[in-house]
C-alpha cells in the first residue's frame, strides 16, 4: 500500500541526508520524495511516498519523529487531501504528430512549452495516475525525455500541517 | 535543499563582553555541563583545542587509541549516569571512535564525542585527514552537527549535552573544524531551542489504569527488564511494584542488575543464554510487562512463538520501540520511573500464589550450574570466586563466553555495576570501559571479565591504567579460543573450528602486564584461583589475572538462533574427548605458529 507523508523539517543542510539515510537504513521503500520552502524559511516540507502496510507506516512516522530537525510528522488520507506532481515530456513531433498530439495536450489541460522541428516539451501537472495516463498516451510518437518532480499534498479543508 | 540557514545563537541583549578563543568556549561549555573528566588524543587540527585544555584545570585522560576513549566514556557514563565525554582529531582519530559511538548507540549510552576537523575552508576538498565523520555517524548517533562558526560553539554544545542525557539516551556527535576554535567569540550561554525535539515523555493516565487493570487481572505475569529502567533510574520503583503484586522479574543484559538476582522473585536474564525458568515463565505467562526493552532477537528467540499466550504491555520512553518487533496490546510511552510510580499507585497487593509456586519448581528443577572440575579451573568457578570475594564490585565484560558467564554467575544487585556491550557486542570494550568506570566511581572495585581474544582488542589501554594510576583489574578466561564463535562450530558446525583457535598463541599476559609496568598473575589450577583474585584486589595498581581454564567449557543453557525460548537446551556437559580433542588443535597451533611442541 502507498502512503503519502507530509514532513516539516528545520531548513538546514544535512536534514535531507538524515531523511534518506534513516529510509535506506530502516529498509524503508521511498516511492517519492520532494522538498520545498514553506511560508516561514526556517523550515521545509517534504512530501514523502511510501510503499509498506499500517506497522512500516508507523515505524516511518515514528523514526521520522525522532530526528531531531523534524519538526512535524503527518500521514495524509487520500480521501482527504489533494495531491499534484508536475512532468515535463520531450515528446517526438514532426508535421504529421504534432495535431494529435496538440488534441491530447489539450483533452489532458497541459501546456507546450517548446516546439522545435522534431520534438516538443509538453508540461502537465496533475496527480499521479492522470500524469500516468498522460505519459502512456504520449508514448507512441516516442518519448525523449522525462522528468517528474514527485508529489506535493495537503489536506483539504481547514486543517493545516505547519510547523 | 537550499543551504542551511542556521538561526542565530540568540545571544540577544548581550553587551561586547571579552572575547575568547572558539576552544576557550568549548572548554567552559564543558565546566557548565559539569564534566570532570574527558578521554582522548590529540592530533593536528586540534592543537588549539588540546593547548586551551593544557591551560585549563579539566582532567584529560590519554588514551592509546581513540576506540578506547570511546568506550572509556562509554564506560564511565554508565557507571555514573552522567554524559561521558570523548575526544579524538580528524580523519583516522574520528574513525577509530565510529565503534564505540556504535556501541553507546545500540545501548542507548549518554555521550558526546568531539572530533576535530579541517579547516572549513578545506572541508569537502580531501584535504589531510578529513573525513566526513557526520556522514560517517549519521546512523550511528542521536544526532550530530558539524560546526561552522565559533559563535555556534555554545548553542550546539549545551543541545548536544541535553540531547545525549535525555529521552532515550545516546551518543551525539559534535566535528569541530580547526578554524572554528581559533576564532574568537563572545562568550554566550543560549537558552535551550529545539522545536523538533521533545524528550520527557510522561505516561498517559489511561495507559497507566490499562495496564494496571491488566496486572490486577493477570494469573501468571512476568516483568520482563532491559536497560531503560537503569537510565530512568527507576530500579527502587521496579523493586516495590514486583515484591507488591509479587510478580517474578527476568531482565535482559542491558537490564541486570535492575533487580537484586538473590532475591526469590528473580528469574535472573532471559534468552539464548538465559536461565530455563525465565525461558520457560515467559513462554507459559498470560502477561508481559515489558520496561524499557525492545525485544532483541537475541531475547525474544523465534518472534512469532515468543509468549505465545500472554497480553502485552510496553512501557518504553521511545515511541518507535512500542510495536518495532512484536504486537503490543497496551502500549505506554513515557518514561520508566514515570510509568512505574504511576502503575505502583493503581496496583493492589496481591499475594503469592500456584504461579510463584510453578517458578520455584522450575527454579530447583532448572539451575544455572556448571559441573565442578579439580584439576581444570572453570570460568564458571572464577567468576563465583569474584563474585564471593568483591561483591560489591563493578563489573565489566568482554564479549563471547567470559561476558554470559559474567552475566549468569556474578549475582548483581545493581544496575550501574554491571557494564557490558549488549546491542553492538563489542570485542574490546570491557578494559576500557572498566577505565572510564573506575574514573567514574574511584570508590569501587572494578574488573573487567575478558576473554583472550576480546582482552587484546583494546590491551594497549594498560598503557593508559597504569600511567593515570588507575587500578583495575582484569580477569582474562583463558580458553584459548575465541570461545563463544568455537561453541557454535561445535554444535552446528561439527566442530570444524576454522579460525577460531588461539592455542596458547596469545602473548603471556602475565609478561604483557608486566611490559606495560602493570601486575601480571596466573592461576593454572583451581586451588590457585582464589589466591590470585585476593593478590589483585589487594594491589592497588592496575592487574590483570590470567586464569588457564578449561578450554571445551560450553555457555548453558542455550537456546539456539531461530528457535523458540523453551527448545533450550542443556550444555553442561563437556566430553573428555573433546576437551583433548581441543588440547591437540591448541598444540598443533603452536606449533604451526610458534614452531614449539606442547601447551
Ligand atoms: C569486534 C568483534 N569482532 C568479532 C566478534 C565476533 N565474536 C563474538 S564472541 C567472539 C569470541 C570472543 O573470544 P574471547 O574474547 O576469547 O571470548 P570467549 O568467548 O572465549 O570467552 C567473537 C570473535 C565480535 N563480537 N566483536
Ligand atoms: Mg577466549
Amino acid at each position: 500500500m502507498k502512503h503519502t507523508i507530509a514532513v516539516i523539517v528545520e531548513n538546514k543542510s544535512g536534514v535531507l541526508t538524515r531523511i534518506a539515510g534513516l529510509f535506506s537504513r530502516r529498509s524503508f521503500n521511498i516511492e517519492s520524495l520532494s522538498v520545498g520552502a514553506t511560508d516561514n524559511p526556517d523550515y521545509a516540507r517534504m512530501t514523502i511516498t511510501v510503499e509498506g502496510d499500517r506497522d512500516v507506516l508507523e515505524q516511518v512516522i515514528k523514526q521520522l519523529s525522532k530526528l531531531i530537525n523534524v519538526i512535524r510528522v503527518s500521514a495524509l488520507e487520500p480521501a482527504e487531501s489533494v495531491e499534484r506532481e508536475l512532468a515535463l515530456i520531450k515528446v517526438s513531433a514532426d508535421r504529421e504528430s504534432r495535431s494529435e498530439i496538440m488534441q491530447i495536450v489539450k483533452i489532458f489541460r497541459a501546456k507546450i512549452i517548446d516546439v522545435s522541428a522534431r520534438s516538443m516539451i509538453i508540461e502537465v501537472t496533475g496527480d499521479e495516475e492522470k500524469v500516468d495516463a498522460f505519459v502512456q498516451l504520449l508514448r507512441q510518437f516516442g518519448i525523449k525525455e522525462l522528468a517528474r518532480t514527485g508529489k506535493v499534498s495537503m489536506t483539504r479543508g481547514a486543517r493545516t500541517i505547519k510547523a | 535543499m537550499s543551504q542551511g540557514i542556521t538561526r542565530e545563537s540568540s545571544g540577544k541583549g548581550q553587551g561586547s563582553g571579552p572575547k575568547i578563543t572558539g576552544a576557550q568556549a568549548v572548554l567552559e561549555s564543558l565546566k557548565r555541563e559539569g564534566v570532570d573528566v574527558v578521554f582522548g588524543l590529540p592530533g593536528g587540527v586540534l592543537l588549539p583545542l588540546y593547548d586551551a585544555i593544557y591551560q585549563s584545570d579539566l582532567r584529560h585522560i590519554l588514551v592509546r587509541h581513540e576506540q578506547g576513549a570511546a568506550h572509556m566514556a562509554d564506560g564511565y557514563a554508565r557507571a555514573t549516569g552522567k554524559v561521558g565525554v570523548c575526544i579524538a582529531t580528524s580523519g583516522p582519530g574520528a574513525t577509530n571512535l565510529v565503534t564505540g559511538i556504535a556501541n553507546a548507540y545500540m545501548d542507548s549510552v549518554p555521550m558526546v564525542a568531539i572530533t576535530g576537523q579541517v579547516n572549513t575552508w578545506l572541508i569537502g576538498k580531501d584535504a589531510f585527514q578529513e573525513a566526513d565523520i557526520t556522514g560517517i555517524t549519521l546512523p550511528i548517533t542521536k544526532h550530530n552537527y558539524l560546526l561552522r562558526s565559533a559563535k555556534d560553539i555554545t548553542r550546539v554544545f549545551r543541545e548536544a549535552f541535553y540531547i545525549a542525557r535525555t529521552g532515550r539516551p545516546g551518543p551525539v556527535l559534535i566535528d569541530l573544524p580547526r578554524d572554528v576554535t581559533v576564532d574568537e567569540v563572545e562568550f554566550t550561554w543560549p537558552e535551550l531551542d529545539l522545536p523538533g525535539y521533545h524528550p520527557s515523555f510522561k505516561a498517559h493516565e489511561m495507559q497507566i489504569k490499562k495496564a494496571a487493570k491488566a496486572l490486577m487481572e493477570a494469573e501468571r505475569p512476568v516483568i520482563y527488564v532491559g536497560g531503560g529502567v537503569r537510565y530512568a533510574s527507576a530500579h527502587k520503583e521496579l523493586y516495590d511494584l514486583a515484591t507488591k503484586i509479587n510478580a517474578p522479574v527476568t531482565t535482559t543484559l542491558m537490564g541486570i542488575g535492575c533487580f537484586p538476582e538473590d532475591h526469590p522473585l528473580s528469574l535472573g536474564m532471559l534468552g539464548m543464554h538465559g536461565t530455563k525458568y525465565a525461558n520457560y515463565a515467559i513462554q507459559e505467562s498470560d502477561l508481559i510487562l515489558a520496561i524499557g526493552a525492545r525485544f532483541d532477537d537475541r531475547v525474544t528467540g523465534k518472534i512469532s512463538s515468543f509468549a505465545p499466550r500472554a497480553k502485552m504491555v510496553h512501557i518504553d520512553v521511545d515511541p518507535a520501540e512500542v510495536g518495532k518487533n512484536v504486537r503490543v496490546d497496551i502500549p505506554v510511552v513515557g518514561d520508566a520511573k514515570n510509568a512505574l510510580q504511576g502503575l505502583l499507585k493503581e496496583v493492589m497487593p496481591k499475594a503469592s500464589g500456584a504461579w510463584n509456586e510453578k517458578i520455584e519448581a522450575w527454579k530447583k528443577d532448572h539451575p544455572l550450574g556448571y559441573i565442578p572440575d579439580l584439576n581444570l579451573i572453570k570460568p564458571q568457578y572464577v567468576i563465583e570466586k569474584l563474585c564471593q570475594l568483591a561483591p560489591d564490585a563493578i563489573i565489566t565484560t568482554e564479549v563471547g563466553q567470559n561476558q554470559m558467564w559474567a552475566a549468569q554467575f556474578f549475582v548483581h544487585k545493581d544496575p550501574q555495576k554491571f557494564i557490558s556491550s549488549g546491542g553492538l557486542g563489542t570485542m574490546g570494550y570491557g578494559f576500557p570501559a572498566a577505565i572510564g568506570a573506575k574514573m567514574g566511581r574511584p570508590e569501587c572495585d572494578v574488573i573487567d571479565i575478558a576473554g583472550d581474544g576480546s582482552f587484546l582488542m583494546n590491551s594497549q589501554e594498560l598503557a593508559t591504567a597504569v600511567v593515570n594510576d588507575i587500578p583495575v583489574k582484569v580477569a582474562v578466561l583463558n580458553n584459548g579460543c575465541l570461545g563463544m564463535v568455537r561453541q557454535w562450530q561445535e554444535l552446528f558446525f561439527e566442530k570444524r573450528y576454522s579460525a577460531t583457535i588461539l592455542g596458547r598463541t596469545s602473548p603471556d599476559f602475565v609478561k604483557l602486564a608486566e611490559a606495560y609496568g602493570a601486575v601480571g598473575l596466573r592461576a593454572t589450577k583451581p586451588s590457585e584461583v582464589e589466591g590470585v583474585i585476593q593478590t589483585a584486589l589487594s594491589t592497588d595498581r592496575p592487574v590483570v589475572m590470567d586464569f588457564i581454564v578449561n578450554p571445551a567449557e560450553k555457555v548453558s543453557p542455550m537456546v539456539p538462533a531461530g528457535a523458540t525460548l523453551s527448545e533450550i537446551l542443556e550444555l553442561q556437559w563437556c566430553e573428555e574427548a573433546d576437551i583433548s580433542h581441543l588440547a591437540k588443535i591448541y598444540a598443533d597451533a603452536r606449533k604451526e605458529i610458534l614452531g614449539q611442541e606442547g601447551i
